[in-house]
Protein backbone atom coordinates (compact mmCIF):
# COMPACT_ATOMS: atom_id res chain seq x y z
CA UNK A 1 0.00 0.00 0.00
CA UNK A 2 1.03 3.58 -0.64
CA UNK A 3 0.04 6.78 1.03
CA UNK A 4 -1.76 9.26 -1.17
CA UNK A 5 -1.88 12.81 0.10
CA UNK A 6 -3.91 15.30 -1.84
CA UNK A 7 -6.44 18.08 -1.47
CA UNK A 8 -10.10 17.46 -2.20
CA UNK A 9 -12.36 20.50 -2.33
CA UNK A 10 -9.89 22.41 -0.17
CA UNK A 11 -9.43 19.68 2.42
CA UNK A 12 -6.19 17.81 2.86
CA UNK A 13 -6.75 14.05 2.69
CA UNK A 14 -4.54 11.07 3.31
CA UNK A 15 -5.60 7.72 1.93
CA UNK A 16 -3.94 4.30 1.64
CA UNK A 17 -4.08 3.08 -1.97
CA UNK A 18 -2.44 0.36 -4.03
CA UNK A 19 -0.94 0.72 -7.47
CA UNK A 20 -4.17 -0.13 -9.25
CA UNK A 21 -6.57 2.08 -7.27
CA UNK A 22 -8.26 4.67 -9.43
CA UNK A 23 -9.00 8.22 -8.38
CA UNK A 24 -12.71 7.44 -8.74
CA UNK A 25 -12.41 4.57 -6.25
CA UNK A 26 -10.64 6.82 -3.77
CA UNK A 27 -13.26 9.54 -4.07
CA UNK A 28 -16.29 7.27 -3.86
CA UNK A 29 -15.22 4.33 -1.72
CA UNK A 30 -12.68 5.93 0.67
CA UNK A 31 -13.85 9.54 0.91
CA UNK A 32 -17.57 8.87 0.24
CA UNK A 33 -17.80 11.67 -2.31
CA UNK A 34 -20.35 10.13 -4.65
CA UNK A 35 -20.93 12.92 -7.17
CA UNK A 36 -18.41 11.45 -9.62
CA UNK A 37 -20.42 8.55 -11.05
CA UNK A 38 -19.37 5.10 -12.16
CA UNK A 39 -20.93 5.35 -15.60
CA UNK A 40 -19.02 3.17 -18.05
CA UNK A 41 -15.82 2.84 -15.99
CA UNK A 42 -13.92 2.76 -19.29
CA UNK A 43 -13.39 6.48 -19.90
CA UNK A 44 -16.11 6.76 -22.53
CA UNK A 45 -18.96 8.63 -20.85
CA UNK A 46 -17.52 11.41 -18.70
CA UNK A 47 -19.80 10.98 -15.68
CA UNK A 48 -16.76 10.51 -13.42
CA UNK A 49 -15.17 13.81 -14.52
CA UNK A 50 -13.39 15.85 -11.85
CA UNK A 51 -10.93 18.72 -11.95
CA UNK A 52 -7.32 17.98 -11.04
CA UNK A 53 -5.28 21.18 -10.64
CA UNK A 54 -8.04 22.82 -12.68
CA UNK A 55 -7.83 20.38 -15.59
CA UNK A 56 -10.69 18.06 -16.47
CA UNK A 57 -9.83 14.38 -15.93
CA UNK A 58 -11.82 11.18 -16.03
CA UNK A 59 -11.33 9.84 -12.56
CA UNK A 60 -12.24 6.26 -13.57
CA UNK A 61 -9.12 5.96 -15.72
CA UNK A 62 -6.89 8.18 -13.60
CA UNK A 63 -4.51 6.36 -11.32
CA UNK A 64 -5.07 7.57 -7.78
CA UNK A 65 -1.36 8.12 -7.15
CA UNK A 66 -1.20 10.60 -10.03
CA UNK A 67 -3.18 12.93 -7.75
CA UNK A 68 -0.29 12.97 -5.25
CA UNK A 69 0.08 16.50 -3.89
CA UNK A 70 -2.54 17.86 -6.24
CA UNK A 71 -5.87 19.62 -5.84
CA UNK A 72 -8.99 17.77 -6.86
CA UNK A 73 -12.35 19.51 -7.22
CA UNK A 74 -15.69 17.71 -7.41
CA UNK A 75 -19.10 19.34 -7.75
CA UNK A 76 -19.29 19.53 -3.94
CA UNK A 77 -16.40 22.00 -4.06
CA UNK A 78 -18.06 24.46 -6.44
CA UNK A 79 -20.49 26.25 -4.15
CA UNK A 80 -18.83 28.85 -1.97
CA UNK A 81 -20.19 29.86 1.45
CA UNK A 82 -23.55 28.33 0.62
CA UNK A 83 -23.80 30.24 -2.68
CA UNK A 84 -24.19 28.11 -5.79
CA UNK A 85 -21.64 28.60 -8.55
CA UNK A 86 -23.10 30.52 -11.54
CA UNK A 87 -22.88 27.30 -13.57
CA UNK A 88 -24.97 25.46 -11.00
CA UNK A 89 -27.50 28.32 -11.01
CA UNK A 90 -27.61 28.29 -14.80
CA UNK A 91 -28.13 24.52 -15.03
CA UNK A 92 -30.94 24.90 -12.54
CA UNK A 93 -32.60 27.84 -14.30
CA UNK A 94 -32.30 26.42 -17.82
CA UNK A 95 -33.35 22.84 -16.99
CA UNK A 96 -29.87 21.59 -17.90
CA UNK A 97 -30.39 18.38 -15.92
CA UNK A 98 -33.04 15.71 -16.16
CA UNK A 99 -32.05 12.50 -14.37
CA UNK A 100 -28.92 14.23 -13.07
CA UNK A 101 -26.50 11.37 -13.59
CA UNK A 102 -24.27 13.24 -16.05
CA UNK A 103 -24.75 16.63 -14.38
CA UNK A 104 -21.75 16.77 -12.01
CA UNK A 105 -19.45 15.84 -14.90
CA UNK A 106 -21.18 18.24 -17.27
CA UNK A 107 -20.83 21.16 -14.86
CA UNK A 108 -17.16 20.40 -14.14
CA UNK A 109 -16.43 20.09 -17.87
CA UNK A 110 -18.20 23.42 -18.34
CA UNK A 111 -16.12 24.97 -15.56
CA UNK A 112 -12.91 23.73 -17.18
CA UNK A 113 -14.08 25.34 -20.42
CA UNK A 114 -15.07 28.69 -18.90
CA UNK A 115 -11.85 28.90 -16.86
CA UNK A 116 -9.92 28.72 -20.12
CA UNK A 117 -12.34 30.43 -22.45
CA UNK A 118 -14.77 32.67 -20.56
CA UNK A 119 -16.70 33.64 -23.70
CA UNK A 120 -17.08 30.49 -25.77
CA UNK A 121 -19.21 30.31 -28.89
CA UNK A 122 -22.03 27.75 -28.89
CA UNK A 123 -19.90 25.53 -31.13
CA UNK A 124 -16.94 25.76 -28.74
CA UNK A 125 -19.19 24.85 -25.82
CA UNK A 126 -20.49 21.83 -27.73
CA UNK A 127 -16.96 20.73 -28.51
CA UNK A 128 -15.83 21.13 -24.91
CA UNK A 129 -18.69 18.93 -23.67
CA UNK A 130 -18.46 16.36 -26.45
CA UNK A 131 -16.74 13.87 -24.12
CA UNK A 132 -19.60 13.93 -21.64
CA UNK A 133 -22.58 11.80 -22.63
CA UNK A 134 -26.15 12.66 -21.71
CA UNK A 135 -29.10 10.41 -22.50
CA UNK A 136 -31.98 12.59 -21.30
CA UNK A 137 -31.68 16.17 -22.44
CA UNK A 138 -30.62 16.11 -26.09
CA UNK A 139 -27.88 18.53 -24.95
CA UNK A 140 -29.64 21.73 -26.06
CA UNK A 141 -30.55 22.91 -22.60
CA UNK A 142 -27.10 21.94 -21.28
CA UNK A 143 -25.45 24.17 -23.88
CA UNK A 144 -28.02 26.90 -23.09
CA UNK A 145 -26.97 26.62 -19.43
CA UNK A 146 -23.27 26.99 -20.23
CA UNK A 147 -23.90 30.02 -22.42
CA UNK A 148 -26.12 31.60 -19.74
CA UNK A 149 -23.47 31.02 -17.08
CA UNK A 150 -20.76 32.54 -19.28
CA UNK A 151 -22.94 35.61 -19.78
CA UNK A 152 -23.68 35.84 -16.07
CA UNK A 153 -20.03 35.49 -15.06
CA UNK A 154 -18.96 38.14 -17.61
CA UNK A 155 -21.56 40.55 -16.21
CA UNK A 156 -20.50 39.87 -12.64
CA UNK A 157 -16.89 40.72 -13.57
CA UNK A 158 -17.65 43.99 -15.31
CA UNK B 1 -20.27 15.01 -52.76
CA UNK B 2 -22.56 16.17 -49.96
CA UNK B 3 -26.24 16.08 -50.78
CA UNK B 4 -29.10 17.51 -48.77
CA UNK B 5 -32.58 16.15 -48.25
CA UNK B 6 -35.66 16.72 -46.16
CA UNK B 7 -37.94 14.06 -44.67
CA UNK B 8 -41.11 13.98 -42.66
CA UNK B 9 -42.58 11.33 -40.36
CA UNK B 10 -45.88 11.26 -38.53
CA UNK B 11 -46.94 9.10 -35.63
CA UNK B 12 -49.35 8.51 -32.82
CA UNK B 13 -48.96 7.01 -29.39
CA UNK B 14 -51.44 5.54 -26.94
CA UNK B 15 -50.48 6.07 -23.33
CA UNK B 16 -49.82 3.29 -20.81
CA UNK B 17 -50.82 -0.34 -20.95
CA UNK B 18 -53.78 0.39 -23.10
CA UNK B 19 -54.95 -3.16 -23.65
CA UNK B 20 -54.13 -4.71 -20.32
CA UNK B 21 -55.40 -2.58 -17.48
CA UNK B 22 -53.23 0.05 -15.89
CA UNK B 23 -53.44 1.21 -12.31
CA UNK B 24 -52.05 3.82 -9.96
CA UNK B 25 -53.04 5.00 -6.52
CA UNK B 26 -52.17 8.16 -4.64
CA UNK B 27 -52.39 9.63 -1.18
CA UNK B 28 -52.53 13.32 -0.32
CA UNK B 29 -52.05 14.35 3.30
CA UNK B 30 -52.66 17.93 4.36
CA UNK B 31 -50.24 18.98 7.07
CA UNK B 32 -51.49 21.09 9.98
CA UNK B 33 -49.65 24.08 8.49
CA UNK B 34 -51.59 23.85 5.23
CA UNK B 35 -48.84 22.29 3.14
CA UNK B 36 -49.43 18.94 1.43
CA UNK B 37 -47.57 15.67 1.05
CA UNK B 38 -48.34 13.60 -2.03
CA UNK B 39 -47.32 9.95 -1.92
CA UNK B 40 -47.30 8.01 -5.19
CA UNK B 41 -45.57 4.88 -6.40
CA UNK B 42 -44.13 6.05 -9.71
CA UNK B 43 -40.58 7.28 -9.33
CA UNK B 44 -39.01 10.21 -11.11
CA UNK B 45 -36.34 9.09 -13.58
CA UNK B 46 -35.61 12.66 -14.61
CA UNK B 47 -38.71 13.22 -16.71
CA UNK B 48 -40.06 15.50 -14.00
CA UNK B 49 -43.11 13.70 -12.58
CA UNK B 50 -42.28 15.04 -9.11
CA UNK B 51 -42.81 18.53 -10.49
CA UNK B 52 -45.84 17.73 -12.62
CA UNK B 53 -47.69 15.80 -9.91
CA UNK B 54 -46.93 18.53 -7.36
CA UNK B 55 -48.37 21.07 -9.80
CA UNK B 56 -51.57 19.04 -10.14
CA UNK B 57 -51.92 18.66 -6.37
CA UNK B 58 -51.40 22.38 -5.84
CA UNK B 59 -53.93 23.23 -8.56
CA UNK B 60 -56.66 21.08 -7.00
CA UNK B 61 -56.02 22.21 -3.43
CA UNK B 62 -55.61 25.86 -4.31
CA UNK B 63 -52.23 26.10 -2.61
CA UNK B 64 -48.81 27.18 -3.82
CA UNK B 65 -46.75 24.65 -5.77
CA UNK B 66 -43.86 25.04 -3.32
CA UNK B 67 -46.19 23.86 -0.54
CA UNK B 68 -46.41 20.36 -2.01
CA UNK B 69 -43.86 17.72 -1.13
CA UNK B 70 -43.84 14.59 -3.29
CA UNK B 71 -42.75 11.26 -1.83
CA UNK B 72 -42.27 8.76 -4.62
CA UNK B 73 -39.03 7.00 -4.00
CA UNK B 74 -39.89 3.75 -2.25
CA UNK B 75 -42.48 1.39 -3.73
CA UNK B 76 -42.55 -0.57 -0.45
CA UNK B 77 -44.05 2.40 1.34
CA UNK B 78 -45.99 4.05 -1.46
CA UNK B 79 -49.44 3.26 -2.82
CA UNK B 80 -49.67 0.88 -5.77
CA UNK B 81 -48.38 2.03 -9.12
CA UNK B 82 -47.52 -0.02 -12.16
CA UNK B 83 -44.40 2.10 -12.52
CA UNK B 84 -42.58 4.63 -14.63
CA UNK B 85 -42.81 3.43 -18.23
CA UNK B 86 -45.00 3.68 -21.33
CA UNK B 87 -45.43 7.45 -20.97
CA UNK B 88 -48.06 6.71 -18.31
CA UNK B 89 -47.10 8.67 -15.19
CA UNK B 90 -48.50 12.12 -16.02
CA UNK B 91 -51.72 10.47 -17.15
CA UNK B 92 -52.33 7.53 -14.80
CA UNK B 93 -50.61 8.81 -11.65
CA UNK B 94 -51.91 12.25 -12.56
CA UNK B 95 -55.51 11.00 -12.53
CA UNK B 96 -54.93 9.21 -9.22
CA UNK B 97 -53.25 12.32 -7.79
CA UNK B 98 -56.11 14.59 -8.81
CA UNK B 99 -58.62 12.18 -7.28
CA UNK B 100 -56.63 12.05 -4.01
CA UNK B 101 -56.24 15.83 -3.89
CA UNK B 102 -59.97 16.29 -4.52
CA UNK B 103 -60.70 13.84 -1.74
CA UNK B 104 -58.45 15.78 0.65
CA UNK B 105 -60.01 19.07 -0.47
CA UNK B 106 -63.48 17.66 0.29
CA UNK B 107 -62.39 16.95 3.87
CA UNK B 108 -61.02 20.49 4.19
CA UNK B 109 -64.25 21.96 2.84
CA UNK B 110 -66.27 19.87 5.27
CA UNK B 111 -64.19 21.04 8.23
CA UNK B 112 -64.23 24.65 7.05
CA UNK B 113 -68.00 24.46 6.61
CA UNK B 114 -68.30 23.43 10.23
CA UNK B 115 -66.05 26.31 11.32
CA UNK B 116 -67.87 28.91 9.22
CA UNK B 117 -71.31 27.44 9.80
CA UNK B 118 -71.87 27.02 6.08
CA UNK B 119 -72.46 24.11 3.78
CA UNK B 120 -69.39 22.61 1.97
CA UNK B 121 -71.02 23.35 -1.40
CA UNK B 122 -70.92 27.06 -0.61
CA UNK B 123 -67.13 27.04 -0.22
CA UNK B 124 -64.21 27.16 -2.60
CA UNK B 125 -60.50 26.42 -2.12
CA UNK B 126 -58.15 28.84 -3.90
CA UNK B 127 -55.09 31.01 -3.24
CA UNK B 128 -54.27 29.16 -0.03
CA UNK B 129 -57.68 29.94 1.45
CA UNK B 130 -61.10 28.42 1.78
CA UNK B 131 -63.65 31.12 1.21
CA UNK B 132 -67.39 31.50 0.85
CA UNK B 133 -68.36 31.61 -2.83
CA UNK B 134 -70.62 34.65 -2.72
CA UNK B 135 -68.83 36.30 0.17
CA UNK B 136 -65.09 36.03 -0.65
CA UNK B 137 -64.12 38.18 2.35
CA UNK B 138 -65.24 35.42 4.68
CA UNK B 139 -62.40 32.95 4.48
CA UNK B 140 -60.02 30.75 6.42
CA UNK B 141 -56.41 29.99 5.55
CA UNK B 142 -56.03 26.34 4.55
CA UNK B 143 -53.45 25.96 7.33
CA UNK B 144 -56.00 27.23 9.83
CA UNK B 145 -58.53 24.65 8.65
CA UNK B 146 -56.03 21.80 8.55
CA UNK B 147 -54.68 22.76 11.95
CA UNK B 148 -58.16 22.89 13.49
CA UNK B 149 -59.03 19.56 11.89
CA UNK B 150 -55.84 17.87 13.06
CA UNK B 151 -55.60 19.21 16.60
CA UNK B 152 -59.12 20.35 17.45
CA UNK B 153 -61.34 17.85 15.70
CA UNK B 154 -58.90 14.94 15.81
CA UNK B 155 -59.28 14.36 12.10
CA UNK B 156 -56.60 13.13 9.78
CA UNK B 157 -56.87 15.14 6.55
CA UNK B 158 -55.88 12.46 4.06
CA UNK B 159 -57.26 12.08 0.56
CA UNK B 160 -57.12 8.79 -1.30
CA UNK B 161 -57.21 8.49 -5.06
CA UNK B 162 -57.15 5.68 -7.52
CA UNK B 163 -57.19 5.36 -11.27
CA UNK B 164 -57.52 2.11 -13.13
CA UNK B 165 -58.08 1.64 -16.78
CA UNK B 166 -59.96 -1.63 -17.19
CA UNK B 167 -58.42 -4.24 -19.48
CA UNK B 168 -59.87 -3.96 -22.96
CA UNK B 169 -62.07 -6.95 -23.78
CA UNK B 170 -62.52 -7.51 -27.49
CA UNK B 171 -66.02 -8.37 -28.72
CA UNK B 172 -65.75 -12.10 -29.60
CA UNK B 173 -67.58 -11.63 -32.91
CA UNK B 174 -66.12 -8.42 -34.26
CA UNK B 175 -62.90 -7.99 -32.27
CA UNK B 176 -64.06 -4.48 -31.48
CA UNK B 177 -62.70 -3.00 -28.26
CA UNK B 178 -61.59 0.26 -26.74
CA UNK B 179 -57.95 -0.28 -25.82
CA UNK B 180 -56.72 3.30 -25.95
CA UNK B 181 -56.98 5.89 -23.14
CA UNK B 182 -55.63 8.82 -25.07
CA UNK B 183 -53.92 9.26 -28.40
CA UNK B 184 -51.07 11.71 -28.77
CA UNK B 185 -50.02 12.74 -32.26
CA UNK B 186 -46.66 13.66 -33.72
CA UNK B 187 -44.95 15.07 -36.77
CA UNK B 188 -41.19 15.30 -37.21
CA UNK B 189 -39.19 17.00 -39.90
CA UNK B 190 -35.53 16.20 -40.50
CA UNK B 191 -33.02 17.83 -42.78
CA UNK B 192 -29.85 15.84 -43.45
CA UNK B 193 -26.67 16.03 -45.45
CA UNK B 194 -25.35 12.76 -46.87
CA UNK B 195 -21.71 12.39 -47.86
CA UNK B 196 -21.82 10.13 -50.91
CA UNK B 197 -18.12 9.27 -50.58
CA UNK B 198 -18.07 8.24 -46.94
CA UNK B 199 -21.72 7.35 -46.42
CA UNK B 200 -21.91 9.58 -43.37
CA UNK B 201 -25.20 11.27 -42.58
CA UNK B 202 -25.34 14.51 -40.64
CA UNK B 203 -28.62 15.75 -39.18
CA UNK B 204 -28.72 19.49 -39.81
CA UNK B 205 -32.15 20.15 -38.41
CA UNK B 206 -34.78 18.23 -36.50
CA UNK B 207 -38.14 19.84 -35.83
CA UNK B 208 -40.30 17.77 -33.51
CA UNK B 209 -43.94 18.60 -33.09
CA UNK B 210 -46.14 16.81 -30.56
CA UNK B 211 -49.76 17.02 -29.55
CA UNK B 212 -49.39 16.59 -25.81
CA UNK B 213 -52.98 17.39 -24.91
CA UNK B 214 -51.88 19.87 -22.30
CA UNK B 215 -48.28 20.73 -21.44
CA UNK B 216 -48.60 20.67 -17.65
CA UNK B 217 -45.07 22.07 -17.49
CA UNK B 218 -43.92 23.40 -20.88
CA UNK B 219 -40.23 23.49 -19.96
CA UNK B 220 -40.27 19.81 -18.91
CA UNK B 221 -42.31 18.96 -22.00
CA UNK B 222 -39.67 20.56 -24.18
CA UNK B 223 -36.99 18.66 -22.28
CA UNK B 224 -38.75 15.38 -23.03
CA UNK B 225 -39.12 16.26 -26.71
CA UNK B 226 -35.47 17.24 -27.07
CA UNK B 227 -34.22 14.20 -25.19
CA UNK B 228 -36.32 11.89 -27.33
CA UNK B 229 -35.09 13.73 -30.42
CA UNK B 230 -31.49 12.96 -29.54
CA UNK B 231 -32.32 9.32 -28.80
CA UNK B 232 -34.06 9.14 -32.16
CA UNK B 233 -31.01 10.51 -33.95
CA UNK B 234 -28.93 7.82 -32.22
CA UNK B 235 -31.37 5.10 -33.22
CA UNK B 236 -31.35 6.39 -36.80
CA UNK B 237 -27.64 6.73 -37.31
CA UNK B 238 -25.36 5.07 -34.78
CA UNK B 239 -26.84 2.83 -32.12
CA UNK B 240 -26.70 -0.87 -32.83
CA UNK B 241 -27.14 -3.70 -30.35
CA UNK B 242 -26.68 -6.62 -32.75
CA UNK B 243 -24.42 -5.74 -35.68
CA UNK B 244 -24.87 -9.21 -37.27
CA UNK B 245 -28.48 -9.85 -36.34
CA UNK B 246 -29.88 -12.53 -36.17
CA UNK B 247 -26.34 -13.54 -35.15
CA UNK B 248 -25.53 -12.22 -31.69
CA UNK B 249 -21.76 -11.93 -32.01
CA UNK B 250 -19.81 -8.69 -31.72
CA UNK B 251 -22.33 -7.07 -29.43
CA UNK B 252 -21.13 -3.74 -28.12
CA UNK B 253 -20.02 -4.05 -24.51
CA UNK B 254 -19.23 -0.44 -23.68
CA UNK B 255 -20.17 3.12 -24.58
CA UNK B 256 -17.22 3.33 -26.94
CA UNK B 257 -18.72 0.64 -29.19
CA UNK B 258 -22.36 1.51 -28.63
CA UNK B 259 -22.27 5.03 -29.97
CA UNK B 260 -24.93 7.22 -28.41
CA UNK B 261 -24.96 10.76 -29.81
CA UNK B 262 -22.64 13.38 -28.33
CA UNK B 263 -23.05 17.16 -28.36
CA UNK B 264 -21.39 17.14 -31.78
CA UNK B 265 -23.96 14.81 -33.36
CA UNK B 266 -27.10 16.68 -32.42
CA UNK B 267 -28.17 19.93 -34.07
CA UNK B 268 -29.99 22.55 -32.01
CA UNK B 269 -33.30 20.73 -31.72
CA UNK B 270 -36.55 22.56 -32.35
CA UNK B 271 -39.63 21.58 -30.37
CA UNK B 272 -43.20 22.49 -31.17
CA UNK B 273 -45.81 21.85 -28.49
CA UNK B 274 -49.35 21.46 -29.78
CA UNK B 275 -52.21 21.21 -27.32
CA UNK B 276 -55.38 19.40 -28.34
CA UNK B 277 -56.79 18.42 -24.95
CA UNK B 278 -57.56 14.80 -24.19
CA UNK B 279 -61.20 14.40 -23.22
CA UNK B 280 -60.30 12.21 -20.24
CA UNK B 281 -56.68 13.06 -19.34
CA UNK B 282 -55.60 15.00 -16.23
CA UNK B 283 -56.21 18.67 -17.15
CA UNK B 284 -56.34 17.41 -20.76
CA UNK B 285 -52.82 15.93 -20.75
CA UNK B 286 -51.77 12.89 -22.80
CA UNK B 287 -48.72 10.64 -22.63
CA UNK B 288 -45.67 12.07 -24.39
CA UNK B 289 -42.34 10.60 -23.29
CA UNK B 290 -41.82 7.49 -25.31
CA UNK B 291 -43.11 8.67 -28.65
CA UNK B 292 -40.51 11.41 -28.83
CA UNK B 293 -37.85 8.78 -29.53
CA UNK B 294 -39.88 7.02 -32.21
CA UNK B 295 -40.45 9.65 -34.87
CA UNK B 296 -36.98 11.02 -35.66
CA UNK B 297 -35.62 7.82 -37.27
CA UNK B 298 -38.29 7.51 -40.00
CA UNK B 299 -38.02 11.25 -40.70
CA UNK B 300 -34.25 10.90 -41.06
CA UNK B 301 -34.54 7.82 -43.31
CA UNK B 302 -37.00 9.72 -45.51
CA UNK B 303 -34.60 12.65 -45.62
CA UNK B 304 -31.78 10.33 -46.72
CA UNK B 305 -34.02 9.09 -49.53
CA UNK B 306 -34.79 12.66 -50.51
CA UNK B 307 -31.05 13.44 -50.57
CA UNK B 308 -29.62 10.46 -52.45
CA UNK B 309 -32.57 8.36 -53.62
CA UNK B 310 -31.95 5.19 -51.61
CA UNK B 311 -34.16 3.58 -48.99
CA UNK B 312 -32.46 2.38 -45.82
CA UNK B 313 -34.68 -0.40 -44.55
CA UNK B 314 -32.51 -1.33 -41.59
CA UNK B 315 -31.38 0.86 -38.73
CA UNK B 316 -29.03 2.35 -37.95
CA UNK B 317 -28.34 4.03 -41.28
CA UNK B 318 -24.61 3.55 -40.75
CA UNK B 319 -22.08 4.82 -43.30
CA UNK B 320 -21.55 1.21 -44.41
CA UNK B 321 -25.24 0.67 -45.08
CA UNK B 322 -25.60 3.99 -46.88
CA UNK B 323 -22.60 3.20 -49.11
CA UNK B 324 -23.89 -0.30 -49.89
CA UNK B 325 -27.28 1.12 -50.79
CA UNK B 326 -25.64 3.74 -53.02
CA UNK B 327 -23.50 1.03 -54.68
CA UNK B 328 -26.57 -1.05 -55.36
CA UNK B 329 -28.29 1.91 -56.92
CA UNK B 330 -25.23 2.60 -59.03
CA UNK B 331 -23.49 5.45 -57.30
CA UNK B 332 -24.68 8.65 -55.60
Amino acid sequence: MYSLEFTVNGQLCQVAVDLKTTLLEVLRDKLFITSPKVGCNTGDCGTCSVLMNGKLVRSCITNALSAQGKEVTTIEGLAEAGELHPLQEAFHDNYGAQCGFCTPGMILASKALLDENPKPTREEAKEALSGNLCRCTGYGKIIDSVMAAAEQMAQAKS
Amino acid sequence: MRKRGVGIAAGFYPMGMSGGGDSSQALVKIQPDGSAVLTVGSCDIGQGCKTVLAQMTAEVLGIDYAQVKVVNDDTDNCPLSFGTFASRVTYVDGKATIAAAENARDILLEVAAQMLEKSPEDLVAADGKISVKDDPDTSLAIGEVAGAATFGMRRLVVGLGHYMRDPATPDPDTGECDPVCSLAWAANLAEVEVDTETGEVEVLRLVSSYDVGKAINPMLTEGQIEGGGAMGVGAALSEQLHPHYPGLEDQPTNLGDYAIPTTMDIPDLESVIYECPSTNGPFGAKGLGEMTANCPAPAIVNAIHDAVGVWLNELPASPERVLRALDEKGGG
